[in-house]
């Protein structure tokens, strides 16, 4: 079977047929120039075109044949749906399951396993080490990032045919399509901004990307110094405040606490007609995930001095335990699909 | 009492609107379609033309005034007010920047496909974006719309307006103002009008926009003491695909493939020459001929070889392998279909096909001819689609002067009544069509009316 559900390829089908015999959208992001290159929309070009929507919402209340017209256009909804698609292998509920059960089941564990006396008692700077031992750590994160990068690539692996054009991008095309991916250029409504509440553009949405992308990019660059500290160097942590890593990580968990909430505030207010259900649940999670992370990893950062410590990194750690293990599952993908999907466009549009 | 009162909810309307509230000027603005169907057939629209003697903003190399007006001389046949029109040209140089402080984006110039970025201006997302974001800027400024607001009734003695009554979710309400903008549209969605002027004909016609133009208020402004222009027996009418909808199909119903093969009737006879001049320019007549035919459906046909030449349109092709089977396929005669597809390729001379000029493939000794592009009907599968008029608007309007004002019979103007938008096109389009000019005379017009109309009220 086809991922994608024979009913929701008639849909993009049918939509995509109508919006090429259109074309009055064209100028708004990469979808539209990529549609007219095509006639036929089966569901590769489907996954192609749903990955390459950056979801602003433009496009909805700009069609004149939105429903409630007879023709009952609605490209963003559509596409998000066949985006969730594209890159969904089992049902978000399993997700959701998968990574409260597991951040818990950590959590359980390592409060058993940890004496309650060591849990809460003053540990001197932030001695994490005597509350979870330095080797039990390693094993445990070593276990955390090799399940995500497994599974992300094996959702990536089966799926990647979505995204990926036939021929060879070149080296042009791939700096163009990261290009375009580093500054969201096709989330601003082709200038206009993203639609928010009472479908009013707004460049607010874009902004709160940049904060979460680059605050991420900030925190995972901070650990990799850490790991590097650790492993090559000997350096143990906890770090002092001047140093690299807490300089990074403070930094992307603040811009990840900003843009989160940003996201999370903007997408809970914002029409439901503009996207999929599930494609909404799953970007909540992820931002609830990423901003308890950035959270509970300050708190760590400031009360590492007194007794609240222990448990503070107990719960720091079970949630990026969490964060890791879903990450193959949830929103966290869409980022290596457009990219590829932009990375597609720059090369098709090139020639 | 209300100062300005704004009857319609596209273009025209809101451009009157927002000049008048920005003004100072308190507006109510009646609208008859809810919400979501707001903004007339300026919702359908995707561009508007504009003069400019250098490449500016988005517009590539330079529209000068004078062959602005000489194409609009061409299509009207010189049916055209030229102060009006000059004034409209001239008006349209820096129209754009107006629009882009209320809110209109437009699209980057030479954007892929499109060949028309010397005359036209794209808005970005098309006219409903542009309607929304009018409404926006109205909204800001204070504007009161109404919408599901059906203007039924206007009260005017000696061609002043005193007041108008609308129907809203049943109920009748009046509404006085010292001031009208009438701004509502031709009469395009009214069958029963245009069957007086087509007869039964008219059943059959197919509307591309708004279904809520039913000429209330242009009919009641005549009848309060207006002077009419424009044949009120014309309209614009173009072939579209006639599964199309009945109202509000807009762009994508038309169909491009005409001049690529043959157009046959339903007794599956050629009825006009197909290659008679470049696409654009008889685009307009198609649905006129069709109008004429029996039952007003005509089926444009065409073999592999041309396929992939024109625009792709929203319905797909009725495809089959044989021209009999086509035939039956459309509910023609085989016999009658195949007769004329083999007279026609008979009638075929050799040539060197290019669809850009007006080539010389041409038939020889056949009725009506086919001038240019015709090729051989042979190469399955055959495509047909299936052609009905489609409305695009009607002509008949108020005539007005440079101020936007209704003249009255006796050619004084009203006090108090402006009009802008199709309502008053007539005065500069009288027939015929120049792609992009209806936005341009609705603004301009628009604009105008809405600035007297708040003069009006604040002196
Ligand atoms: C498919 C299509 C594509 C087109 N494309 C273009 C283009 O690209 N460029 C261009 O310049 N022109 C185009 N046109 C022509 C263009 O739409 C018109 O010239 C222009 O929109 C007229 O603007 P308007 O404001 O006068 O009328 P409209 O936009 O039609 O607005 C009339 C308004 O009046 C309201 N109304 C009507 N009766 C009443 C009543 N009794 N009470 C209250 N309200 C009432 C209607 O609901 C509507 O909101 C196109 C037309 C069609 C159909
Ligand atoms: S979304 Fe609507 S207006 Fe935009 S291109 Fe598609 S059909 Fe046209
Ligand atoms: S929602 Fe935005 S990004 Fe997606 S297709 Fe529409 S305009 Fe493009």
């Amino acid at each position: 079977m086809s991922w994608l559900e024979p009913s929701l390829a008639a849909e993009g089908a049918r939509i995509m047929t109508i919006c090429n015999a259109c074309r009055y959208c064209e100028g708004y992001c990469a979808v539209f120039p990529a549609m007219e290159q095509r006639e036929q929309f089966g569901p590769a070009d489907l996954g192609y075109l749903a990955n390459l929507c950056h979801n602003c919402g433009a496009c909805l209340p700009a069609c004149q044949y939105a429903p409630p017209h007879e023709f009952g256009v609605n490209v963003p909804q559509t596409l998000s749906q066949i985006r969730v698609a594209s890159y969904q292998l089992p049902r978000r509920k399993t997700v959701l399951m998968l990574g409260i059960a597991s951040a818990g089941l950590l959590l359980l564990v390592l409060l058993a396993g940890t004496a309650w006396t060591t849990l809460f008692a003053r540990h001197d700077g932030g001695a994490f080490y005597e509350v979870i031992s330095h080797d039990e750590m390693v094993r445990l994160f070593l276990f955390a990032g090799a399940w995500a990068l497994v599974g992300m690539g094996l959702v990536f692996a089966i799926r990647h045919g979505v995204v990926r054009g036939v021929r060879r991008a070149d080296f042009g095309a791939i700096r163009r399509g990261w290009s375009d991916a580093l500054r969201l250029v096709n989330l601003g409504g082709g200038g206009e901004g993203c639609i928010e509440e009472h479908e009013r553009p707004a460049q607010v949405r874009r902004i709160y990307h940049h904060f979460v992308f680059y605050g991420f990019l900030s925190c995972f660059l901070a650990t990799i110094v850490a790991a590097f500290y650790d492993n090559v160097l000997g350096w143990r942590a906890p770090y002092p405040f001047a140093s690299l890593p807490v300089i990074f990580g403070t930094l992307g968990g603040v811009a990840l606490l900003i843009g989160c909430a940003g996201l999370f505030r903007l997408l809970r207010e914002r029409d439901v007609a503009l996207s999929d259900k599930g494609e909404r649940g799953r970007s909540m999670m992820l931002l609830v995930f990423l901003f308890a992370t950035a959270a509970t990893g300050l708190l760590l950062l400031v009360f590492r001095g007194t007794a609240a410590m222990g448990f503070l990194l107990i719960l720091h750690l079970a949630i990026v335990f969490g964060l890791f293990v879903t990450l193959p599952y949830g929103k966290f993908m869409h980022g290596f699909f457009r990219i590829a999907a932009l990375i597609r466009f720059a090369s098709e549009q090139g020639d | 009492m209300e100062d300005v009162l704004v009857i319609g909810g596209g273009n025209a309307a809101l451009c009157a609107a927002i000049s008048a509230a920005e003004l100072g000027a308190r507006v109510l603005l009646l609208e008859c379609a809810p919400k979501d169907f707001r903004g007339g057939n300026s919702r359908h629209t995707r561009n508007i033309r504009c003069m400019h003697d250098t490449p500016v903003d988005v517009l590539t190399d330079a529209y000068p005034e004078d062959e602005y007006f000489d194409d609009l001389l061409r299509v009207t046949g010189g049916e055209t007010d030229e102060h009006l029109a000059r004034l409209t040209i001239r008006s349209s140089s820096d129209v754009r920047a107006w629009m882009a402080a209320r809110g209109v984006h437009f699209q980057r110039a030479l954007s892929g496909t499109l060949q028309l970025s010397r005359t036209n201006a794209f808005f970005l997302g098309g006219g409903k974006a542009l309607v929304n974001a009018y409404y926006r800027t109205a909204e800001r400024l204070g504007v009161r719309i109404v919408y599901e607001a059906d203007v039924r009734k206007l009260e005017m003695t000696d061609g002043r307006f005193l007041a108008a009554s609308y129907v809203k979710n049943g109920e009748a309400q009046r509404v006085e103002a010292r001031v009208l903008v009438a701004a509502a549209g031709g009469f395009e969605s009214n069958l029963r009008w245009l069957r007086e002027a087509w007869g039964p004909a008219a059943d059959n016609f197919l509307v591309r926009g708004t279904p809520y133009n039913m000429g209330w208020v242009l009919r009641e402004l005549i009848d309060g003491g207006a002077q009419m222009i424009g044949d009120p027996t014309q309209c614009h009418a173009i072939a579209i695909d006639a599964r199309s909808p009945k109202f509000d199909g807009g762009i994508v119903t038309r169909l491009d493939s005409i001049t690529l093969g043959i157009v046959v009737n339903k007794n599956g006879d050629r009825f006009y020459d197909e290659g008679e001049d470049l696409w654009p320019k008889r685009y307009a007549i198609w649905g006129r001929l069709i109008a004429q035919q029996p039952d007003q459906i005509a089926y444009s046909i065409v073999d592999a070889k041309m396929q992939r030449r024109f625009m792709p349109s929203v319905y797909p092709p009725i495809e089959a392998n044989t021209i009999p089977e086509l035939a039956l396929a459309l509910g023609l005669d085989p016999h009658a279909l195949k007769k004329t597809v083999d007279e026609y390729n008979l009638a075929v001379e050799a040539g060197t096909f290019d669809h850009t000029i007006l080539d010389d493939c041409k038939t020889h000794y056949l009725t009506p001819p086919k001038s240019h592009w015709a090729q051989h009907l042979d190469t399955p599968p055959y495509w047909g689609y299936p052609l009905r008029p489609g409305i695009t608007f009607t002509y008949l309007g108020v005539k007005v002067n440079e101020h936007a004002r209704v003249l009255l019979q006796d050619g004084v103007p009203s006090p108090n009544v402006f009009a802008a938008g199709e309502i008053m096109a007539g005065n500069i389009l009288g027939k015929g069509y120049l792609g992009g000019i209806g936005m341009t005379i609705g603004t301009t017009f628009g604009r105008i009316a809405g600035e007297g109309a708040a003069r009006y009220v604040m002196a």
